[in-house]
């Protein structure tokens, strides 16, 4: 049966079982929404922002591990979601975004609206493609799913000319794809597992450091297993949040600028890091001359290019985070005899990190007078779903959240580790409410980065989508000022936000509902009364505004140069 | 750190935009290149690209594997190790006044250079050879006053009887 190249589009996407996608329609891409009107299985979600459809696919992705999809109109359509793409492309997310392009003939010719969007992105993609014929559709789709969802995940582009889209052809999707050069390697070397076991079995200060691989690769149970059959300490990056759970007694939640004293102080001492699809990031790693100074390193990636780019490695395995840790439990298993006295062996080891965890634990003075940050976030841990989906945005806010919240279950954190992207939380609680309606979404953000997206307040009370907006209100850009306060001796330029805003009224003008606490003693009725209203809902927190996030390694110094107490 | 030259040879798919992926990722992650040449083989669909750049080992091997995380690249051969042919061509347009004239004949003749063009001031001379045979010839020409230079890059080509693929 012959349809144009919109509606093969959109047989494409149903047959990669896409039933959500974000998207903005234009003249590029307006036969594409001519097809989508009537077609039914797909549900499509109108933004009020290109970039917060691209963040909402994002989170849409990050929170079900599938696929998030996103469509946006040539030119300025397609710039805007130059942000989105760059947000999921630091931290890995699978995502296809389709954007319009001008008719075939006028490329090149500076058209209305005519954007080089390949070009643009081309550092920010894991790879794109600009459609030229109706019949390369169907396989140019197969590729790019294919693509964004193995071997390192990413987003990939795909520039769909408008000509193409009202091009005749046949349907045909292909059932697999080969594409010559990218093979990626999946299977771990079972000479290497083996090596490392035999590494870790004979490590007297082991540590896993783990990253948001381990979320994305589905790698949680084989971690959990692993970690607790051997009993070897966790700790994890922001991005590897939810990865293990931080309730459990070998967790040492979070490490880096902002993680746990223990964390950094394990680290610092190691003889082993066990490094599973972390990336060594500077954020992690502080100083690099410095850091782990007496630890080898074994590296699990499924990236060869993570391997050996900022720290020497002195076990390298390649291949898909949970083959290699499923190949390792078995390997541990064969080594049964050698865990009693590898756990007796250990023994200082977690006696001295427990002595690090007492010394200095993740806390802050409570008031009576002012909301800290922190107690918000523990309430909000206490009063909130066991599986409820946490996204944030970026700032003091995210680290609190990180510190605080105690994440469990992977997928339970939404946060733009890498990129850093205020305006990410709010779009992003959005994408991940409409792949889990019935479930918990709450996103938590500072009053400057709740600002960058807040328009999608509309888009959330149009499709019925209960996001609950933590605000938690410094009126100031407070990371910002934190580090004027430490390193600029005070100078608040441009970091306060001055205009305070009346987020009732704001959360009313969009038909959504308010609620504000300024006392202590209301965060929990805010919170109960927020929780359980049944739309969209503003809480808004005024904290005390000069809090600061702590511990915290100054950038450039050493993982246990920690500033404590300032 | 050391740092040497090494001459990488790279099969893509001939496909839209390849070599702007490869220029892309060398200029965003800060690696050099000292040359670059590009154009089909042989085989149907593919392209060769020539790079010749410089680092360390560390940085030789980062090269190495984002060049293979590009999608469209199937194959990188680093030929620093001697195991390769390795050619330039130069088009060079020489002064050549008077007593000069001679001179440049015969710096063109022991480099087995060829003549292509001639005016009463200049001779234009094309060279072949390993890029440092190039390099030789502009050392004895420039002080006669080079007005123009063009050079391909380097090209490379393993020895022996198998081809890049076996
Ligand atoms: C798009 C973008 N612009 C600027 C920054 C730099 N930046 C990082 S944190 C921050 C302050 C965020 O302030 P706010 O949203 O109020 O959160 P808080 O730190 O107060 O919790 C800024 C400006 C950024 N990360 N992203």
């Amino acid at each position: 049966m012959k349809m144009n190249g919109a509606r093969i589009m959109l047989e494409c996407l149903k047959k990669e079982g896409v039933t959500t996608v974000f998207g903005y329609p234009g003249g590029t891409v307006i036969n594409l929404y001519d097809e989508l009107f009537n077609f039914k299985e797909i549900r499509h979600i109108l933004p009020r922002h290109e970039q917060a459809g691209t963040h909402a696919a994002d989170g849409y992705a990050r929170a079900t591990g599938r696929v998030g999809v996103a469509i946006a109109t040539s030119g300025p359509g397609a710039t805007n979601t130059v942000t989105g793409i760059a947000t999921a492309y630091m931290d890995s997310i699978p995502m296809v975004i389709i954007t319009g392009q001008v008719p075939t003939a006028l490329i090149g010719n500076d058209a209305f609206q005519e954007v080089d969007i390949i070009g643009i992105t081309r550092p920010c993609t894991k790879h794109s493609f600009l459609i030229r014929d109706v019949k390369d559709i169907a396989l140019t789709m197969k590729k790019a799913f294919y693509i964004a969802r193995s071997g390192r995940p990413g987003p990939v582009l795909v520039d769909f000319p408008k000509d193409v889209q009202m091009s005749q052809g046949e349907f045909h999707y292909p059932e697999e794809v080969e594409i010559r050069g990218y093979k990626p390697n999946l299977s771990g070397h079972p000479r290497q597992v083996e090596k490392a076991v035999t590494m870790i079995l004979a490590a007297k200060r082991p540590v896993m450091y783990v990253g948001g691989g381990a979320v994305l690769g589905g790698a949680s149970d084989e971690l959990t297993l692993l970690a607790r059959k051997l009993t070897v300490p966790v700790t994890t990056t922001l991005m590897g949040l939810g990865a293990f759970p931080e309730s459990d007694p070998l967790s040492l939640g979070m490490l880096g600028m902002h993680g746990s004293y223990c964390a950094n102080m394990a680290m610092t001492n190691s003889d082993l890091i066990i490094a599973v699809a972390a990336r060594f990031d500077d954020r992690v790693t502080g100083k690099l001359s410095t850091f782990a100074p007496h630890a080898k390193i074994i590296h699990i990636d499924v990236d060869p290019t993570s391997i050996k780019k900022n720290v020497r490695v002195d076990l390298p395995i390649v291949g898909d985070v949970k083959d290699v840790l499923t190949k390792m439990i078995v390997q541990a298993d064969k080594n049964s005899e050698k865990l009693a006295e590898f756990s007796a062996a250990v023994e200082p080891w977690h006696l001295e990190i427990s002595t690090w965890k007492k010394k200095h634990p993740i806390d802050y003075v409570q008031s009576t007078a002012t909301i800290k940050p922190q107690f918000v976030i523990q309430k909000l841990r206490e009063l909130s779903d066991d599986d409820a989906i946490i996204s944030t945005d970026v700032g003091q806010h995210q680290m609190w959240t990180a510190q605080f919240f105690q994440f469990n279950k992977p997928r339970t954190l939404l946060t733009s580790g890498g990129l850093g992207t205020m305006g990410y939380g709010l779009p992003a609680a959005m994408g991940a409410q409409a792949a889990f309606p019935e479930r918990q979404v709450i996103t938590i953000c500072g009053d400057g980065g709740v600002q960058m997206n807040i328009q999608e307040m509309a888009t959330l009370v149009q499709n019925g989508l209960p996001v609950k907006i933590v605000i938690l209100n410094n009126n100031f850009l407070g990371m910002v000022r934190q580090w004027q306060e430490l390193f600029f001796d005070k100078r608040y330029s441009s970091t306060c936000m001055e205009l305070p805003i009346d987020y009732i009224k704001l959360a009313d003008a969009f038909g959504a509902k308010g609620f504000l606490a300024t006392k202590p003693e209301e965060v929990e009725d805010v919170i109960r009364q927020g929780l359980q209203h049944s739309g969209p809902v503003i809480m808004e927190f005024k904290i005390s505004r000069e809090e600061k996030v702590l511990p915290m390694v100054p950038a450039g110094a050493s993982l246990n140069e920690m500033v404590l107490n300032a | 750190m050391h740092h040497t030259q090494h001459t990488l040879s790279v099969i893509v798919e001939n496909d839209f935009g390849v070599l702007s992926r490869v220029a892309t990722l060398f200029s965003g992650r800060g690696f050099n290149i000292d040359s670059l040449s590009v154009a089909p083989t042989n085989e149907e669909g593919l392209s060769r690209i020539t790079i010749v750049t410089r680092g360390d080992e560390q940085v030789l091997e980062q090269i190495n594997k984002q060049l293979y995380k590009l999608i469209d690249v199937l194959k990188v051969l680093d030929f620093s190790d001697g195991s390769a042919l390795e050619r330039e061509l130069a088009l060079i347009k020489v002064s050549a006044e008077d007593d000069s004239r001679a001179e440049v004949l015969r710096i063109a003749d022991i480099f087995r250079a060829k003549i292509i063009d001639v005016t009463p001031k200049s001779y234009t001379i094309e060279a072949t050879g390993n890029p440092n045979k190039i390099d030789a010839i502009l050392e004895l020409l420039r002080p006669l006053g080079l007005k123009e230079l063009v050079r391909t890059g380097a090209v490379a080509i393993g020895r022996g009887a198998k081809g890049w693929n076996g």
